[in-house]
């Protein structure tokens, strides 16, 4: 076994990396803390990052690749190694979907097919019926099952819990439980578990029955669709997190440099993003997409397999999104670096002589933080529902790739059947919606808390 | 104000420039010339003297932006990029891979993209400001709380999500309309009818918000406080002061849109069968006719500056503080 790092897994954990040290680094400011402190204090944004944090792991889970290498003896004795599949932790811990291949669609929950097929019974007579599904068991009932998960889910979230308060109390143990309880605490702790307890009993369930059923059913080829679900996440939340901060290096550079040094530089800035903006973003993204597509088809020595396919195509979507995303915030960034820079400890600054690069790093950027911040976390649901969209238009992501958009694009043929098949696309609408529900809720909060014109 | 209106149009044509050289970079780079004879011409043999031929009689045999045959300004005009930018600054967009003409297809697909876009732009303004007015009438109660948070719901929704669910309760279900397709003249307002309302209510949620905020911003403003010191009632208040202070920025938002309307909606459109702009570029991306997807792209910068415009001159129009 061994890990193979695909490029977006590594923009990923780099970017876990940065936002770590970063944290440190901005935590101990009290300023900043008190801000936070803030943001947390309403419920729904407390409840609003939980949900996010579980998206993240998943997230997490799914960037961390690997392949196991199988060695089997061929004819001639020699020993020949076989490379399986490049898969990721999340796929290890979901790996009994991903054997349960079942031949065609069937609903949530069903024992048996979606569509009639041809039978042939032990007398030999052929008649038309449904056949049962093949990785469904028969044994025990539903009721039990889910009576037994949500007590292992109940289990584990307050194994949860109670490590948060003993590591918040030090000591007194009863007395932080009995506050938070009663919504006395400073932060909305009760709502944080009760978030907690929600979420860990519904995924213990959905992931002990998967066992024996397919929970959200399967799609047309007879795979797993709570396991696609679980698989897109990485897809949306990469889409949403990493078009932003990968242009944002670039709106900042030239957004403060145009504010700040005015003259030819501000000009030719502005003519860039003007340029930029005015091409429609769709048929940016389609053109961009287009002849990346035909780049793509020329080299193909680029990827070796069809997940570093899908990974570089998904790296060159987000590049293309990045450029057309990056606009607004320098326009935005320019403005307020052109307000900033007429301030009286800036033209300070300059007269006690210090350098362009100080002021810049000391007393421009860090007043730009809450612009910039916002524009991230505004952004992010722009992006996980535009990737939707993208799929359907044929300049999303990979076909191959698993994505909430692919799996609307698939499911949308099969609207005419009746019965419909609905179970794809409504999960993932509902994967979708409570990201995106999650991500706006806490946008707006930390909007309101950072603006300075909300004061 | 004329030699205003000039000024900004000759500010425009750089910008135009600029649009043309990314598209151009885009396609011409990874899509040489060679290439679109090789498709073109579809013949199973092709010889090196075929794709001459081609090239030089669709006049892609220029080199791309620097001709070093050539003496002074040829050297620069007679390029493959200047004689591209100048067709299409003519608005002659040339024939597509099927060889048909963009330009008559780009002005026959026009109006459906329009009977679609239009509706829905204004029910969307009329509805949504009049919804703000009223969560602003009532800011701070329960109704107003309320609807934020089915805002809040309606924008994290995917669009797609009211399109499928629209077809098939209204179509499928109920058989109130057709499920997709397009006609002529007046017969075609079963069609458009149900894509116009999902548009509309898919751009509620964001839209109740914006202009709620709009008008919020200005409902703290002094004169507010003077109007309602002077005994001015509430309702003329909103409608006297907030509402004709708030169009201005609300102005900026909306008229740059405008001109854009003619490009339709690429999903809308593709969904329901519309024979208009939208569906014509997805069917060109499908396609990977890039011809197409760059007469749209340049066609769709025009739209947006001429918005950028038309936003400026209304500036000067409804705002007295604005002088030129």
């Amino acid at each position: 076994m061994n890990i193979v790092l695909l490029w977006t897994d590594m923009l990923v954990w780099i970017l876990v990396i940065v936002v770590a040290i970063w944290g440190l680094f901005i935590s101990r400011s009290s300023q900043v803390q008190k801000q936070w402190h803030t943001v947390f204090k309403s419920s729904i944004a407390m409840a609003s990052a939980i949900v996010l944090l579980f998206y993240l792991l998943f997230t997490l889970l799914d960037s961390v690749h690997m392949h196991f290498t199988a060695n089997a003896t061929a004819s001639n004795g020699q020993t020949v190694q076989y490379k399986a599949e490049t898969v990721s932790l999340l796929d290890l811990i979901f790996v009994h979907n991903l054997k349960s291949t079942e031949r065609t669609y069937s609903a949530p929950f069903a024992t048996h097919e979606y569509s009639k097929s041809v039978i042939v019974d032990d007398k030999g007579v052929t008649r038309q019926g449904y056949l049962p599904l093949r990785y469904v068991s028969k044994k025990g009932n539903l009721v039990e099952k889910s009576l037994f998960a949500v007590l292992v889910g109940l289990f584990i979230s307050s194994l949860i819990i109670l490590l948060h308060l003993f590591w918040q109390s030090s000591g007194n143990f009863k007395s932080v439980f009995l506050k938070n309880w009663k919504a006395q605490s400073v932060l909305p702790w009760r709502t944080a578990y009760l978030t907690i307890i929600f979420l860990v009993v519904l995924l213990t369930w959905l992931y002990m029955l998967s066992f024996d059923y397919h929970v959200l059913g399967t799609d047309k080829v007879g795979g797993d669709v709570l396991y696609q679900s679980f698989k897109s996440i990485r897809t949306g939340v990469l889409i949403g997190i990493l078009t932003t901060l990968i242009m944002l290096p670039v709106a900042v550079l030239l957004g403060v440099s145009a504010g700040l040094f005015g003259g030819w530089v501000d000009d030719a800035i502005q003519y860039l993003y003007t340029t930029l903006s005015s091409i429609p973003g769709v048929l940016l993204i389609a053109a961009g997409v287009l002849s990346m597509q035909v780049m793509m088809d020329a080299h193909p020595s680029w990827f070796e397999t069809t997940l570093e396919r899908s990974d570089l195509r998904l790296l060159f979507l987000i590049m293309i999104l990045g450029i057309t995303s990056w606009t607004g915030l320098c326009r935005m960034l320019r403005a307020e670096t052109l307000r900033i820079s007429q301030m009286e400890f800036v033209t300070a600054a300059k007269a006690f002589g210090v350098g362009n690069l100080m002021i810049i790093l000391r007393h421009i950027v860090p007043n730009l933080m809450h612009i910039i911040l916002i524009s991230v976390v505004l952004d992010f649901s722009g992006l996980v529902l535009a990737e939707a969209v993208l799929s359907y238009v044929g300049v999303g992501v990979d076909p191959t790739m698993y994505s909430w958009g692919n799996m609307i694009n698939q499911a949308r043929l099969e609207m005419a059947r009746d019965p419909m098949v609905w179970w794809s696309l409504f999960s993932a609408f509902v994967f979708m919606f409570i990201l995106v529900l999650a991500a706006n809720l806490l946008s707006d909060r930390i909007q309101t808390v950072l603006d300075p014109r909300n004061k | 104000m004329f030699v205003y209106i000039i000024r900004r149009v000759l500010y425009a044509i750089p910008i135009l420039i600029g649009v043309n050289l990314i598209t151009f970079m885009l396609f011409f780079m990874v899509n040489s010339p060679d290439d679109m004879a090789r498709a073109q011409l579809g013949a199973k043999q092709i010889t090196p003297a075929m794709i001459c031929s081609w090239k030089v009689e669709k006049g892609y045999d220029k080199p791309l932006f620097i001709n070093h045959h050539a003496k002074g300004m040829a050297m620069v005009t007679d390029t493959l990029f200047v004689q591209e930018s100048l067709k299409l600054f003519r608005f002659d967009f040339g024939f597509s891979d099927a060889n048909r003409d963009i330009g008559s297809d780009i002005k026959e697909r026009m109006w459906p993209s329009l009977a679609i876009a239009l509706p829905t732009f204004l029910i969307a303004l009329i509805t949504n400001i009049s919804l703000a007015l009223l969560l602003v009438l009532f800011r701070g109660s329960v109704l107003d709380t309320g609807m934020m948070v089915i805002a809040v719901m309606i924008m994290s929704i995917s669009g797609l999500f009211y399109i499928i669910a629209g077809q098939v309760i209204f179509s499928k279900i109920w058989h109130w309309v057709p499920i997709s397709g397009y006609e002529e003249g007046w017969s075609s307002i079963k069609f458009i009818i149900l894509p116009v309302m999902i548009g509309v209510f898919a751009g509620m949620g964001a839209g109740v918000r914006w202009y709620r905020s709009i008008f919020l911003e200005q409902i703290n403003q002094d004169y507010v406080r003077t109007a309602r010191a002077k005994g001015v009632s509430e309702i003329k208040v909103l409608f006297r002061h907030v509402f004709r202070n708030g169009m201005l920025p609300i102005l900026t938002g909306v008229v740059v849109i405008i001109p854009s309307l003619f490009m339709g909606s690429l999903v809308m459109e593709s969904f329901f069968g519309i024979p208009g702009l939208g569906s014509y570029t997805i069917d060109a991306i499908n396609a990977q006719d890039f011809a197409i997807v760059k007469a749209m792209v340049f066609l769709g910068s025009v739209l947006y500056i001429v918005g950028l415009i038309l936003t400026d001159i209304s500036y000067t129009l409804f705002d007295p503080r604005v002088k030129l």
